[in-house]
């Protein structure tokens, strides 16, 4: 089963719970992706009102558990304003909760400087929301499973690009590494490749993260990059001044370890080719950890 | 005077006896975080408390909402303790002055940002198709996300009344410096029965005792805020509020201070 296919079962089931789908376009863009089935009941189609729409998604959520489709991330910074400020504060102020599922959908590449990349930054500068960027089958399931043994909103920050995954893609683990790498959203696909690229002349563990916020690290994660060579490195495909910048801190303050960051650089994308700004790619960090380790 | 309208009075009366008495304890600097007197603006929520309170409707309005809580029966001891910071306050020292939260009466808290109480009720409404009042004032409407509310429960026929309290002021900006239209005429355009009436007993029951919460409605209510936007104190040239001006007998004015006392009694209590 494809990760497509998991969120189009996932949603499904939420629907037929009683629960609402909100979203913009929902049937213009192939219902999103192909990740939502068109016989799904309680399918609700929400006026072009980027911020007041976010803010009816709210309301529904004080009664219900409503799913909430934002078709580009980089809509959030309109579509998230009722969420970051009133859904994720309402259980801390009022005791009330608005448990709402955010498909935050990401895609890059010849799309311009609003609709591409991931924008899950913005939700992590606010307490009482959670983050997460699964990106297999399984890892959707649990994140789904979390969501409904908890009360608080969840921000999944979901890319196009994972959505023909079918594998699960499992910490590569190396003995003594040299460098242990944590990458966030799609970056693991291109972490993967490079470490595996690198071997056998550097030993590079990589270990693929779910949870943005809160940061879900193992012991054994903190172990190794503490026991590693060169230190670590966060992937992103965020800004490098977002929660990338957060996360490398918290680890080298657990680690006393440098942690490094390569995520979108400090530049605005432009709709040509040459003028993208996307997410390392495994050339890059092969790149980059060859430069550091000579 | 009709029974009705002496059950209104009696009621604003409750809420206007609360914020003088408030008024007092601000200028005594007994609170220490903003506070947003609804003098001058009791009588809307008395009538629609008492046209409504059975039905008990999904109530998000915002700052200057005092007399809401009280009107619809909120509990005055939990206010005052919630004005105060008190953890025994109706949302635990977290909603202060600004942020009431009342789940006995069905009425939801406001962040701060002004009107996305519209949206979220709208949003409430769309789900539960329980009837609904999102009150907030005339600069709060102005909010685009408040406007496009409108467009949505019009869409989806959605049972909620838009309490408009226009009293004019955005702080101190006027209408007449923020914008060169009406909220009635943009409700109007977007298919939704609107007024815009005074806030004398007779106007606001007049148009809302006919209503059943079977589709949208609009209703811009001239109010006069008594004293500033925030604190104690009065604003040059304010002109007499509806309710002073009905208060002008000796009867009513006891009245009003028989219930300064009893919430007197609250505050000593609870600043013991």
């Amino acid at each position: 089963m494809t990760l497509r296919d998991k969120i189009k079962e996932v949603t499904k089931k939420h629907l037929q719970r009683g629960n609402s789908l909100f979203g913009q376009c929902l049937s213009a863009v192939g219902w999103v992706g192909n990740t939502i089935d068109p016989s799904s009941p309680n399918l609700v189609e929400l006026s072009m009102a980027d911020v007041a729409g976010g803010g009816f998604v709210v309301g529904a959520s004080l009664f219900s558990r409503p799913i909430y489709v934002v078709r580009y991330q980089g809509f959030q910074w309109y579509n998230a304003i009722t969420v970051c400020n009133y859904a994720a504060k309402s259980k801390a102020i009022w005791g009330r909760s608005c448990p709402i599922f955010i498909r935050s959908i990401a895609m890059e590449g010849a799309i311009g400087p609003v609709a591409g990349s991931s924008h899950h930054s913005i939700a992590c500068r606010q307490p009482g929301i959670k983050v997460v960027s699964p990106m297999t089958p399984g890892e959707y399931e649990d994140v789904y499973c979390a969501f409904m043994g908890d009360d608080d909103p969840y921000y999944i920050s979901e890319h196009r690009l994972s959505y023909t995954q079918s594998e699960e893609t499992p910490a590569l683990e190396c003995s003594n590494p040299d460098w242990v790498v944590f990458p966030f959203s799609i970056t693991r696909f291109a972490a993967l490749e490079a470490a595996q690229r690198l071997q056998p002349d550097v030993n590079v563990t990589v270990y693929p993260q779910v949870w943005i916020k809160p940061t879900k690290f193992s012991e054994n994660q903190i172990l190794m990059l503490s026991e590693s060579k060169y230190g670590g490195i966060v992937l992103d495909d965020d800004y490098a001044f977002g929660v990338a910048s957060s996360i490398a801190h918290e680890l080298m303050m657990l680690t006393n370890k440098k942690v490094h960051i390569l995520a979108l650089k400090d530049i605005t994308a432009g709709f040509a080719r040459r003028l993208d700004n996307l997410p390392p790619t495994a050339d890059e960090i092969i790149d980059f950890i060859k430069k550091m380790t000579s | 005077m009709e029974r009705f309208v002496e059950n209104i009075i009696h009621i604003a009366i409750k809420c206007r006896a609360f914020e003088s008495l408030l008024y007092k304890k601000v200028e005594l600097g007994l609170l220490k975080s903003p506070v947003y007197l609804s003098a001058g603006e009791e009588i809307p929520p008395a009538t629609l408390s008492f046209l409504f309170q059975k039905i008990k409707p999904h109530i998000f309005a915002q700052h200057r909402g005092h007399s809401w809580y009280l009107s619809f029966g909120g509990n005055p001891r939990e206010l005052i303790h919630e004005l105060l910071g008190l953890e025994s306050g109706c949302c635990r020292g977290m909603g202060g002055s600004a942020s009431i939260h009342s789940p006995e009466i069905n009425m939801f808290g406001h962040s701060g940002f002004m009107g996305d109480n519209i949206p979220i009720a709208v949003g409430a409404a769309f789900q539960t198709r329980h009837p609904t009042l999102a009150i907030a004032g005339d600069a709060a409407y102005e909010e685009d996300y408040a406007l496009a509310s409108l467009g949505w429960a019009a869409t989806h026929n959605l049972p909620v009344a838009f309490v408009v309290m226009d009293n004019n002021f955005s702080i101190l900006t006027p209408k007449s410096a923020r914008r060169s239209w009406n909220l009635v005429d943009v409700a109007r355009g977007f298919g939704i029965e609107s007024f815009d009436i005074d806030d004398s007993p007779e106007s606001v029951h007049s148009v809302f005792s006919n209503y059943q919460f079977s589709k949208p409605l609009l209703v811009n209510i001239h109010v006069t805020r008594k004293f500033w936007h925030a604190g104690a104190g009065t604003d040059e040239s304010t002109p007499i509020d509806t309710l002073t001006r009905i208060l002008d007998s000796p009867k009513l004015s006891e009245l009003v201070v028989d219930y300064e006392n009893q919430y007197n009694k609250l505050w000593e209590e609870a600043l013991q």
